[in-house]
Formats: structure tokens, sequence, C-alpha cells
């Protein structure tokens, strides 16, 4: 096949794309680090560097409007790159969740050490490994395996149900924990939250591979 | 919404060589649809058999069938002076007659005996100047030569030609490449316009072109139709794989 002008653009937009995936599953991995192993500084890092990930999101924004523009994709061109631009501010989004988690943690690190952070920790890698398996899922173009994981946000869902319940008792039992505890219900809903971006994520995969939109039509009522 | 055009296995042959292999295609009415391709895939020639102007051509030969509204127009008998008033062209070089604005687009209603009188006539020029988005910018020199016009003006002049004589199909080849991107548009939107009320064909090499203006596109390659699509779905998510490739430039 002869080499497009289109192809480098779009292998640019791919790559950064990871780029931006990997810092993204970093930045998560250490704001809980940051919580579990109550290390305000490693929190702080996280926050200072959330920065760097807003530029690479630009960058991708910028990149993609000059395919659409110059290049005018079609088919499956098209699709990636669709996918890509939606992709790129889900993982930002990610981001700010790992940021929201490092403030929590500077909070928590702060109080007396509670013992729940065993589900959360639990959640996390789940919501880790869905994000990784996600991102790798579309970089093979593979919509079935992007298919399963969307299937398992609801460990992640279930999770959350548990912490909820578990720390809710702890507040009420023990009142002096409530500033702690309700930081650790902000960092669980957080998590819940990234499950379910990591869903979008795949959900484009899928778009992006059979060009068809499946958002919603897998929800439950 | 009806047939306009049905083509069942058409061939189409210049002397011993054949152009066009088993064509059948479906044109509905007041649709437009896009024949995309690359150079000499057949896509032109395909669209001149639909008012046989391919006759004009010596040593041509056409096989198979090609019915509008119900009629195969290669049957024995078929007047291909009304066909061609009711299947109108329009080309890629704008050729005006070398007449006044006014008798350009008159003259095609004069030799049908399409007006009544001399009001009647006038009348009928305004509207298919109107029609083809031009009234405005030459009812105050329809007496002066259509060469005063510019390159775009004279492609809308003669569209108003052709639908001076009140087609129901307007074939159109390539009607914009030899033109600048504002008078492109001008016609694109006049094409946008035009399908309330009429059946258009376009040959077109510009995909983006054929993305913005048509409800369904016809992709021809070798003389072959590899497929026809809704053009949305042409353009995100092709069936074929050949269409693909050349939609995203891996050809043609």
């Amino acid at each position: 096949m002869e080499h497009r002008l289109i192809d480098q653009q779009i292998n640019l937009i791919r790559d950064k794309l990871l780029s931006l995936g990997q810092a993204t599953e970093n930045a998560l991995n250490r704001a809980m680090q940051s919580l579990v192993t109550r290390d305000s500084q490693l929190a702080r890092q996280v926050l200072k560097e959330d920065d760097i990930i807003n530029q690479m999101e630009l960058e991708i924004d910028r990149l993609c409007v000059e395919i659409f523009v110059l290049r005018q994709p079609a088919a499956h061109d098209l699709r990636l790159v669709i996918s890509v631009a939606k992709i790129t501010p889900i993982l930002e989004r990610i981001a700010d969740h790992a940021s929201n988690i490092a403030d929590a943690a500077l909070i928590i690190n702060e109080e007396p050490e509670l013992n729940e952070y065993k589900e959360l920790s639990l959640m996390a890698a789940k919501a880790e490994e869905m994000l990784k398996n996600s991102l790798d899922a579309f970089t093979k173009e593979d919509s079935a395996a992007s298919r399963e994981i969307i299937k398992q946000d609801s460990i992640i869902d279930a999770g959350y149900k548990r912490v909820f319940d578990d720390l809710v008792k702890i507040m009420t039992k023990n009142p002096a924990a409530t500033i702690a505890a309700a930081q650790l219900l902000f960092v669980a809903k957080h998590l819940e939250r990234i499950g379910d971006y990591v869903t979008d994520i795949c959900e484009l995969t899928v778009y992006m591979k059979e060009a068809v939109f499946i958002k919603h039509s897998h929800e439950e009522n | 919404m009806q047939n306009k055009i049905s083509v069942s296995n058409l061939d189409f042959f210049y002397g011993k060589a054949q152009a066009l292999f088993g064509i059948s295609l479906e044109i509905s009415e007041r649709e437009v649809m896009a024949f995309i391709g690359p150079s000499g895939c057949g896509k032109s020639t395909f669209l001149r058999t639909l008012n046989r102007m391919n006759d004009t051509i010596p040593d041509t030969r056409a096989a198979g069938k090609v019915l509008i509204d119900g009629t195969d127009i290669y049957a024995s008998g078929i007047d291909v002076v009304s066909l061609r008033r009711k299947v109108g062209m329009v080309f890629q070089k704008s050729n005006p007659f070398p007449k006044s604005i006014f008798e350009n687009v008159a003259y095609g209603i004069r030799i049908n005996s399409l007006h009544k009188n001399k009001t009647d006539l006038s009348e009928r020029v305004e509207k298919a100047l109107r029609d083809s988005a031009l009234w405005e910018e030459v009812k105050d020199r329809l007496h002066t030569s259509a060469f005063g016009l510019s390159g775009g003006q004279q492609q809308r002049l003669c569209i108003a030609r052709a639908l001076a004589v009140q087609p129901e199909v307007v074939l159109m080849d390539e009607p914009a490449s030899a033109l600048d991107p504002s008078a492109t548009q001008k016609i694109e939107e006049l094409i946008v316009e035009l399908k309330q009320n009429y059946t258009i064909i376009i040959v077109t090499h510009n995909m983006q072109q054929a993305a913005r203006v048509s409800d369904k596109t016809a992709f021809f390659m070798l003389g072959k139709l590899i497929e026809v699509n809704a053009t949305q779905k042409m353009f995100t998510n092709p069936n074929e794989t050949l269409t693909e490739d050349y939609i995203t430039g891996r050809f043609g």
C-alpha cells in the first residue's frame, strides 16, 4: 500500500493518546499510593503533574482538528480520529479524579489512620487494571476485549456500595473519624467514576472498530 | 420513494472495448446520487448512458436495460430528443451559446414550443434563472452576451438552460471542477436546493463534495459498480474493502 500523508498524523495522535493514557495510569497509581502509604509529598507531586496531562490533552485536541481540516478523513481513519478526540478528554478527567484522590490524601494523612483502605485498594486496583486493559484494547482495536472490560465496571460499582456502607457505619459509630471517612467516601466515588469513564473508552474502541455506537445500549435501567 | 431510474445488467462498448460491465443500480426520485471512482472507471460513460448522449459517439453499443419511469430508454422507437429534454445534462466545462443570457435560456423553450406567448416565455426564462440562483445577478443585463459572465455564472446559466425545458432528471458531469471555491459552493448549494424538484446525478472526483451534496454514493472501478450506499455510511463505514481503500486514498 502506498504511504499516505495522513498515516504519519494518525500514528502521531495514536502514540500521543497512549502517552496520555500512561501518564493518567501513573497519576492514578501514585495518588492511591499517596493515600495508602500516607505519603503527602507524593500526593503533592501528583497535583503538580496534572498540568502536564492538561497540556497533553490540548496538544492532541489540536492535532485532531488539524487532521479533520487538512485531511478530511473517511471511513476507518475518520472513526479513529473521532475516537481519539473523544477519548482524550476522558483520560484528562480520569487524571483529574486522580488529583482529587491526591487532594483527599492530603487531608486524610493528617487524620488518625482508618483501616478501610483494603476495599478501596481493591477498587483502585480494578480501576487501574481496567484502564490499562482498555488502552491495550484500543491499541489493538479489539472490540471484543473492550466489551468484556465494560462488563467489569459492575465489580467497581459493587465495591463502591460496600465501601459506602462500611464508611457510613464508621461515621455513625466513631464521629471523630468523620473527616477521614468522608474523604475516603469521596475517594471511593472518584474510583467509581473512573470505572464509568473506562467504559466510555471501551465504547469508543468498539465504535472505531465496528462503526456502531453502543453507548447507553448496555446500561441497566 | 419510488425509483426514477432502474438500470439492469448494463454493458457498454466503445467498439470492441467494453467500458461497463453488468451495472445494476436504482436511483430514487428527487434524490442526489454521486458517482465516484478513479479516472477511467466508467462513471462519465455510465452517466451518459442515462440520456443516451453516448449515441453521439460513433461505434458505441449498450446492452441491458435502463428504465426511466418504467420505460426502457434503449427500446426501439424512443425519441432521444425528448429523452434529453427530460434528462438534462450539465458538463464540466460550461458551454453557453454565443447568444445573450436571455436567449441561452429561451432557446430550449422556443424549440420545444413550451411557451404560450412572449410574456410566458419571459416568465419561464426568469423562473429558470431564479431556480439556478442566477436571476439577481443578471436580471439587469439579460440581453448582454453570456460570455460576459464569470465561470461560475456561466455554469449556473447552463443549469438554467437545462431547467428551462422542465426536465425531471439532471445529470451533472463534474459541474464544479473548473470553478473557484466560492463558485463551487454556490453550485453545491444549488444542487441541494434543486433536489426538492429534480432527481440529480453528479459525477465528481471530489469525495468531500460527494459527501456534502449527495444522499447516496455509487463507487465505480474498472467499469464495474463496486458499491452503492447511503452517503453517510459510504464515508464512515463502507461495505467493501475496495471502497474503503479508495476513499481513504490508498489508491486512485
